[in-house]
């Protein structure tokens, strides 16, 4: 492939389904397995390592026929805090969504508590999220802290 | 509270504190009411622990409830790999009430959300061991005839145990103040500083035993444990400097007490055993009272 044919890759647009742009580059693949989108049926492009002004090094992943519910996309937030979405019909965005950190979540990521009963029976962990900006999360179990740079996604 | 299981002290509101303690006082008047009679209490111990056990055991007894229960997970199917979910809905179908303490921190919120009856947690791990907030609370309201505007001198590991935590949280409600002394290794972390922050309560941190006692409401002492230090040196240098002396009580508040969650090894010397301001072996009586209130009103008795 010349540098030609990957700037079109790059750009290639979709008919219908869900652009979620501004992902940092190295959670990409955190991003694709907490959305289940290694599971699903639908065509799937996704580039990463793009240059961003924002945010560095940026990834991207473009879904086609597939849209996503508001608490669905939430579930990134720990990630990908700045992700945007633009929704795409008939190769139009008709809307766009940002990603808000939700009060709680579930399933997600592990509680840094090697004591914690999620980490010692099978037990799904759940936190209350204590500090939106940073990231910090308040096991429902243990009590204890998880911050953003213990997170261990499961 | 009826019904619900009782995990952390967090979970109870101001009224639901004063309530306990209320109805702890009726029972320290009349230990003996016969109101858990044909109700079965199981106590699951999968640590060692005395005085937790036996007080809520002697508090079922009192009331004339049956206790069912191991003291040591080894004896039972546990040992054998079962998990702490299937044995908690096994003997919540033999039981109205588990009273659980467990080292896995998380557990007794857990057996809350899988037993069809109520859960006492009697200490989860580091976490929470609420009912012993509530003794205390008992023993420092009984003492002190209030719970507003004290001053509590906290003395040892401050850094782990989980009683000066909760402790801490609890009487941050009734704008007490605060002075933590304790070695550098097991100082209050950051997080309660900071929440005392947050709502304006004043604190001191010192490393000094008996030159900051003279003002105490309350002096609540905690065991400084040789495993909590991983330089067995820096052990050696602070173990005897945080141990309380009677002669060090000689300048405190007449009121002031001296409150220890127990068990003691060698931080509250033997010669103040002696001294009326020793309260921990009362402390330790008021266990069964507050425990009778917990259960009494969880199991809708009261």
């Amino acid at each position: 492939m010349d540098m030609k044919d990957i700037k079109q890759l790059s750009v290639n647009a979709i008919h219908n389904g869900t652009v979620i742009d501004h992902i940092p580059a190295q959670n990409l693949f955190k991003v694709i397995s907490i959305l289940g989108l290694d599971k699903i049926g639908s065509k799937i492009t996704f580039g990463t390592n793009l240059e961003s002004k924002r945010m560095g090094k940026k990834a991207i992943i473009k879904i086609a026929d597939k849209f996503f519910e508001k608490d669905e996309i939430n579930r990134i937030a720990m990630v990908a805090p700045l992700a945007k979405l633009n929704i795409i019909r008939e190769y139009e965005v008709v809307d766009k969504m940002l990603v808000e950190v939700p009060d709680g979540i579930s399933g997600i990521v592990k509680c840094m508590n090697p004591k914690c009963i999620t980490n010692n029976e099978k037990v799904t962990p759940r936190f209350k999220v204590v500090d939106k900006k940073n990231v910090s999360l308040k096991c429902h179990y243990c009590e204890k802290i998880t911050d953003q740079e213990h997170m261990e996604y499961l | 509270m009826k019904n619900k299981s009782l995990v952390s002290i967090d979970d109870l509101s101001k009224e639901e504190i004063f309530r306990v303690l209320d109805l702890a006082e009726g029972f320290e008047k009349n230990p003996n009411q016969r109101i858990l009679v044909g109700k079965v209490v199981a106590t699951l111990f999968y640590e060692p622990s005395t005085r937790t056990r036996l007080s809520f055991e002697s508090a079922v007894n009192r009331l004339g409830g049956r206790v069912i229960g191991f003291s040591e997970a080894s004896s039972t199917s546990v040992s054998k790999g079962e998990s702490l979910k299937d044995t908690i809905m096994t003997v919540a179908n033999y039981s109205d009430l588990i009273v659980m303490r467990h080292p896995i921190e998380g557990s007794a919120r857990y057996a809350s959300e899988v037993s069809k009856v109520p859960i006492i947690n009697a200490g989860d791990g580091a976490n929470q061991h609420p009912t012993q907030t509530l003794l205390d609370l008992y023993s420092i309201r009984k003492t002190q005839g209030k719970l507003d505007n004290l001053k509590i001198v906290m003395v040892g590991d401050l850094k782990y145990g989980r009683t000066v935590h909760s402790l801490l949280m609890a009487m941050s409600q009734f704008n007490a103040s605060f002075t933590f002394i304790s070695p550098k290794e097991l100082q209050m972390p950051l997080e309660y500083k900071m929440y005392l922050d947050s709502i304006g309560l004043k604190y001191n941190e010192t490393s000094e035993l008996a030159d900051n006692i003279k003002d105490a409401d309350i002096i609540y002492m905690t065991r400084v444990q040789r495993e909590r230090f991983s330089d067995p040196l820096e052990y050696e240098k602070v173990k005897n400097v945080y141990v309380l002396r009677n002669e060090m009580l000689k300048e405190t508040k007449p009121n002031m007490k001296v409150l220890h969650p127990l068990p003691r090894v060698n931080e509250i010397h033997t010669d103040v055993d002696d001294n009326p301001q020793a309260y921990y072996f009362p402390q330790a009586l008021n266990g069964v009272f507050t425990r009778m209130a917990i259960m009494a009103i969880i199991l809708g008795l009261k």
